[in-house]
């Protein structure tokens, strides 16, 4: 039996992590479950794809299967989706918010995906597209499994994302601010936390963090425009059992379920990859649900 | 030409009207007791297959040849479905509603898998054909056919109708609404929130269930695609243009909307070119989806509600 299913499953989890940190803050801090979350992910993967057509070609960094562009496209692809978020908090999310439903607003995200979604497969049709299509050749690393540059290269990504981020959270003050505001607004405002602040850094670090994972997603497999909703469950899932509100039990969940997944594929049949965050999601609600890192609803 | 016509327009408001039967099951939940459920799909897909399995003769590679006539195979449908609600409400509902939400979504998630996977169950990607028709007898004279057919299914709706304004009306109907207005107070007068929401939304499932087995019986076929989110996602527009809360919204949501679509797509398939259909096919979602939105935003009351208070 090859171990190989193990790194493909903390490949996928690192994802999917990378994309339950916005879930997970977006739920703490803003009170809704958005399901517009997935195609934070999918028009970050086209908006990196779109940039990296414009700065044309030029030759990938051995032995990576992309160069400099692609890390230019990145950041301006972050940067990009999280005005997307932005906008849509503006015009959308921010006004039904107002309204104190916070269903409403759930409903809203629900509609906004639709959109979304069907506004990239109106722009660049659904088939799948790739950032490059050189075959890489996988290095082994002992135990039967192996592993390509470009895996190695993901992998350190999503490290550093993930430290910086439970460092911003923990040291500095407007991560300070966030998480008081996720224990209690009301107090928040009263010691004069800035709300809109808050908000617009809620929003731009989980659109940024889901359109780095988009453009993971991009680099390992394909781009799609249903690749966001094909993760939203995952995410979800990874969310709740790692406990909303909790960085660290995001990336924890979303590793259980990419090796969860990784393992169903292996031993079960790939065809039902899908249904494992289902499975985990049910047991968590059943058992246990604030978590791992969560604390108890009042 | 003049028969073609009627037989169309039978055939388009009994599909309309099926859409109807699952809006008024989305009302109950949503319009009357709050709860949001985004896998109306999934429950609707369970109804179709639960009825479709029961009832169709017997094939080789798929469980089945029960032979059940089709109206036992409707109310299996509708029970077996607001089992599985059930059963959703039941380990979702005494957590947050955003809860229900993702379970919801995640059930149609799995109920595709099955449909597409299990092919001892469902048949697979190619899901199960044969299913008895009412009235097959008839079916040589097509608008005759036609009409029956509506006639079963306008008859459905409306016992389905009839059935949600009396349950609305009721006290338990009452209580769903005092949940929903003020949670505490309910609670304080004695009533359990959970056992409450989980019937309603449990009966409410049925509701789609039922569509969902109607609907199997009235094309004869049906295949995982059937159930995709564009579904779940229509009947949502269906009962926030028709105003949520109202069955008489509901109704003449699903029909007006469903009009809408069905006009779309028939002048995109005139007017677009033959390699952008699907891309006229998106936009079509794009605009369903910005309406829902600003419709959320602008008129949350919908269109066709009574006005109250």
């Amino acid at each position: 039996m090859s171990l190989q299913f193990l790194l493909d499953g903390v490949l996928s989890g690192s994802m999917i992590g990378l994309g339950a940190i916005g879930v997970t803050l977006t739920y703490s801090i803003l009170r809704f479950s958005n399901f517009a979350h997935g195609d934070f992910m999918a028009w970050g993967a086209y908006a990196a794809l779109a940039v990296v057509g414009a700065l044309g070609g030029s030759t990938a960094l051995k032995p990576l299967s992309f160069g400099l562009p692609l890390l230019v496209a990145l950041v301006v692809a972050m940067g990009l989706t999280a005005l997307l978020a932005l906008a849509l908090d503006w015009a959308l999310f921010a006004r039904l918010r107002a309204r104190g439903q916070s269903i409403i607003v759930v409903m809203a995200s629900f509609g906004a995906s639709m959109a979304l979604r069907s506004l990239l497969e109106f722009i660049f049709t659904s088939r799948p597209t790739y950032f490059s299509r050189a075959i890489q050749m996988a290095q082994p690393v002992g135990l039967g499994i192996k592993i390509t540059a470009d895996q190695v290269a993901l992998l350190i990504t999503t490290m550093v994302l993930v430290t910086a981020m439970a460092l911003f959270l923990a040291r500095s003050q407007r991560g300070r601010e966030m998480r008081a505001y996720s224990q209690n607004p009301a107090l928040a405002q009263v010691v004069g936390i800035d709300v809109s602040k808050v908000v617009r850094t809620t929003w731009i670090i989980g659109a940024a963090l889901a359109c780095a994972a988009g453009v993971m997603v991009g680099v390992l497999v394909q781009i799609r425009p249903l690749m966001g909703l094909s993760l939203l469950l995952p995410m979800f899932a990874a969310a709740i059992l790692g406990g909303i509100g909790s960085v660290t039990g995001a990336v924890l969940g979303g590793l259980i379920i990419g090796l969860s997944e990784a393992a169903a594929v292996q031993f079960i049949g790939g065809e039902w990859r899908a249904a494992v965050s289902f499975v985990i999601l049910m047991a968590v609600l059943l058992v246990r649900p604030m978590g791992l890192f969560g604390v108890a609803e009042r | 030409m003049i028969v073609d016509l009627m037989g169309y327009g039978a055939f388009f408001l009994s599909t309309a009207l099926i859409f109807a039967l699952i809006t008024l099951g989305l009302n109950l939940q949503w319009g009357l007791t709050g709860l949001f459920n985004v896998g109306i799909s999934g429950f609707v897909a369970i109804g179709a297959y639960a009825s479709a399995i029961l009832t169709t003769p017997e094939t080789v590679d798929r469980i089945g040849g029960f032979g059940w006539p089709i109206g036992l195979g409707w109310i299996a449908a509708a029970v077996i479905t607001a089992g599985a609600a059930a059963f959703t409400g039941y380990a979702t509902l005494r957590l947050k509603a955003d809860y229900l939400a993702i379970t919801t979504f995640g059930v149609a998630v799995v109920v595709q898998l099955v449909a597409l996977n299990a092919q001892g169950l469902t048949g697979g990607p190619f899901g199960v054909a044969f299913i008895p028709r009412p009235f097959a007898g008839v079916q040589a004279e097509p608008v005759l056919f036609n009409f029956a057919n509506l006639a079963v299914i306008a008859g459905v709706t409306l016992a389905v109708y009839l059935g949600l304004e009396r349950l609305s009306r009721s006290p338990w109907g009452r209580v769903l609404r005092a949940l929903r207005e003020d949670e505490r107070a309910a609670i304080a007068l004695g009533k359990s929130a959970r056992s409450y929401r989980i019937q309603a939304f449990a009966v409410g499932g049925g509701v789609m269930g039922l569509a969902g087995a109607v609907q199997a019986h009235f094309i004869g076929f049906i295949a995982p695609d059937n159930y995709l989110p564009t579904l779940t996602f229509q009947v949502w527009a269906m009962l926030m243009v028709g105003g949520s809360g109202s069955n008489r919204g509901a109704v003449l949501g699903a029909i007006v909307v469903w009009a809408i679509w069905v006009g779309a797509g028939a002048f995109s398939a005139a007017v677009v070119p033959g390699d952008w259909q699907a891309r006229a096919a998106s936009l079509q979602i794009v605009a369903i989806g910005v309406m829902l939105c600003l419709i959320l935003l602008w008129r949350p009351q919908g269109f066709f509600a009574p006005r109250r208070r």
